[in-house]
């Protein structure tokens, strides 16, 4: 009798204690931007109570997630074209930016002390430089010891914005590279190693002698990963950290792009970082669950007004004041069953 | 005339046992005939269950590759070339990554299996057989998943440091087999997934192989150690003519775990859709490219190829019984004409 009163006291409890959590709201997608989502959830949990689940599954996951309407946002370091939104029926909003850098695993190579530029990466990722002795590397670093071990490319498996970004920068930059491979979140990759998520590049640039992989800046800085310079399109070399991505991103024009699709690869400026991106986050414009989404509208503007600084200290950038009042006014779109602006 | 002794119905005194057998049956044997009937049907729609789920996975698949077989048809099976970009699939190097890191695994798996199930019966001192039994029993109890994370955070750094160089200076040296060890020494790739699926797959063998040698009747054994044989003939011409269904059966057991094993393959092959004949060179297994990109396949054409992937993965594994079933067969039969 004790233990079957027991029981219904556990049951009574852990129904009670569900329905506390009913006020979470999931999104999936990018790996790109889950540091600092993960760091805004926690600060708004302790702020409001509300929990964030953010699965860290990829742009292509987040896209096709959030079209399956399985979770309540998408995240996509791959804006998506004005056409897909409308089909789709989606709308996307940046809510932060950061860069992409380079990371090796060399002997004796100490962070910052690489330089690339970006027809080397193509070449190198093409399969056409296959040791790192080779002359075109040691060109760009003079008085640098450079051993003949081979480059192990790494690359990711699986469908990632990431992706997206290093190779929208090298079909830029290298019309071979445009070609053969093209951008986009998955690709045929010449060669090389995939890893699953920013993570499992991370993973494998650490283990393996001689790896070059490509993950946004603040795994490589978690991790303690050796990152690389790059030469800008301005011809400067310059080191992965806010002030460069903020450079980058400070020539976007958000007001004029349709459906605030902005690509922030290959910016002009002497300090700008090549490969920075912006994340964006993919919403119903109907809303079938008008209070998720409203949940979800409230973390963003949240943490549009709060989060900067500790998306700064993992070295994100934040989106500029007037960029946050152009997202404000997009949310107006975004109505329920009845038409009405669901914040 | 005689007179019949005729009571009607009752043509002799009725004894005990007429009565019982036309009297209604007790509560007790009542019960047991509807128990009986809803046991047989129970377990019989149980086992149509089975048999459906079956059908209806097999269709699923089908009906979710279509798209795929009608763009690529049977050239899907021998094209190597996976370019989400331009829509270009084809299934070659998935289906030679599973295929050969589960050739690799048995070959590694079986013989030591085989040894470690002769010494469990035969050779070993009492004392340690329940031990060592149960130790290989918990190599099978450990996730699939743990076996990734160890392969990739312990295993492959040993192997790219110390085994990948020394394979290069031996196997590489000798003319027609250095392409197999070509390449940088990556500590990851088909041969680390090959041996890693190997030290998951030994369990499973191991213990059907020693449950089938436990056996083997001792008087057969017996008798042929008292003619004079030594414990390897004894193995060779006692115990494995009569086991050999058990370990086939347990090789295919391993077979199929390799075949179908996902997360462990995926840590440690590398994920590249290439073709290379070097086993230091990163691959891809049919279950890791679905495990890696099935959640963000976008566009039709992609996500019905990799459904069609899953389908070739469940006809590798059926072929694969059928084989295995042909071959007990064969072996049943020539039993027959020699006995």
């Amino acid at each position: 009798m004790r233990i079957k009163h027991a029981f219904a006291c556990a049951a009574l409890a852990a129904t009670t204690a569900t329905s506390a959590f009913a006020t979470d709201i999931t999104g999936a997608g990018a790996t790109f931007p889950y540091p600092v989502y993960a760091k805004w959830a926690q600060a708004y949990k302790q702020a409001t109570g509300v929990g964030m689940n953010y699965q860290s599954i990829g742009s292509g996951g987040g896209i096709k997630q959030i079209q399956a309407k399985t979770v309540d946002f998408g995240a996509s370091d791959m804006p998506l074209a004005p056409e897909d939104l409308r089909k789709s029926g989606l709308m996307q909003f940046p809510a932060i930016m950061g860069g992409v850098v380079p990371v090796v695993k060399l002997e004796g190579i100490q962070p910052g002390q690489l330089r690339f530029t970006g027809p080397l990466l193509a070449d190198i990722y093409l399969g056409k430089v296959t040791k790192w002795n080779d002359e075109r590397i040691a060109k760009l670093n003079a008085g640098v010891k450079l051993p003949a071990t081979d480059i192990t490319v790494v690359h990711r498996s699986d469908g990632s914005g990431t992706s997206f970004l290093w190779t929208n920068y090298l079909s830029q930059v290298s019309q071979e590279f445009k070609s053969k491979v093209g951008e986009g979140t998955s690709v045929n990759w010449p060669g090389g190693v995939g890893g699953k998520g920013n993570e499992g590049v991370a993973s494998y640039t650490q283990k393996i002698d001689g790896a070059l992989g490509y993950v946004e800046y603040a795994y490589a800085k978690q991790n303690k990963l050796t990152y690389a310079l790059m030469q800008n399109r301005n011809g400067r070399f310059v080191a992965p950290t806010d002030e460069t991505f903020a450079a980058a991103a400070a020539n976007a024009d958000w007001k004029n792009a349709p459906g605030m699709r902005v690509i922030l690869t290959n910016q002009p400026g002497d300090k700008a970082w090549p490969i920075t991106g912006a994340s964006y986050i993919l919403l119903h414009t109907q809303a079938e669950k008008p209070d998720a989404t409203r949940q979800v509208l409230r973390f963003y503007d949240w943490a549009f007004a709060n989060g900067g600084k500790m998306a700064e200290t993992l070295d994100y950038v934040p989106m500029p004041d007037t960029v946050v009042q152009a997202i404000h006014a997009s949310w107006k779109q975004i109505t329920d069953a009845s038409g009405k602006p669901v914040l | 005339m005689t007179a019949v002794l005729d009571n009607g119905p009752f043509t002799v005194a009725p004894d005990r046992a007429t009565v019982l057998e036309h009297a209604p049956p007790p509560p007790m044997l009542r019960n047991n005939a509807l128990m009986d009937a809803i046991f047989r049907n129970v377990t019989r729609f149980f086992a149509f269950l089975v048999f459906s789920l079956l059908a209806g996975i097999l269709l699923s698949l089908l009906a979710g590759a279509v798209p795929s077989m009608r763009q690529f048809g049977l050239p899907f099976l021998w094209h190597a070339e996976w370019d989400p970009v331009k829509e270009q699939f084809g299934a070659l190097v998935p289906i030679v990554g599973t295929l050969g890191t589960s050739f690799i695994a048995l070959l590694i798996a079986i013989p030591v299996s085989f040894g470690i199930a002769v010494f469990l019966t035969e050779l070993s001192p009492v004392w340690l057989r329940r031990p060592l039994g149960t130790a290989i029993e918990m190599l099978a109890a450990i996730p699939s998943i743990i076996y990734g994370m160890w392969g990739l955070f312990v295993f492959a750094p040993v192997f790219q440091l110390y085994v990948q160089p020394l394979l290069k200076k031996t196997i590489g040296q000798v003319p027609y087999l250095s392409g197999i060890v070509a390449g940088p020494p990556m500590g990851i790739g088909m041969l680390t997934a090959g041996i890693i699926l190997a030290i998951m797959v030994i369990p499973f063998i191991t213990a059907v192989m020693r449950d089938v040698f436990e056996i083997v009747p001792a008087m057969l054994k017996e008798s042929a150690y008292g003619l004079g044989s030594t414990t390897w003939e004894v193995v060779r011409h006692v115990v494995l003519p009569y086991a050999k269904v058990g370990v086939i059966g347990g090789i295919m057991l391993g077979l199929g775990r390799a075949l179908g094993e996902t997360m462990a393959v995926t840590f440690v092959i590398g994920n590249a859709h290439q073709l290379s004949a070097s086993l230091f060179a990163p691959g891809n297994s049919i279950a890791s490219a679905l495990a890696n990109e099935f959640t963000e396949a976008v566009g039709d054409l992609y996500t019905s190829s990799l459904i069609e992937l899953g389908l070739i993965l469940f006809l590798i594994t059926t072929i694969v019984l059928a084989c295995s079933k042909l071959l007990l067969l064969q072996l049943a039969k020539r039993e027959g004409t020699n006995a």
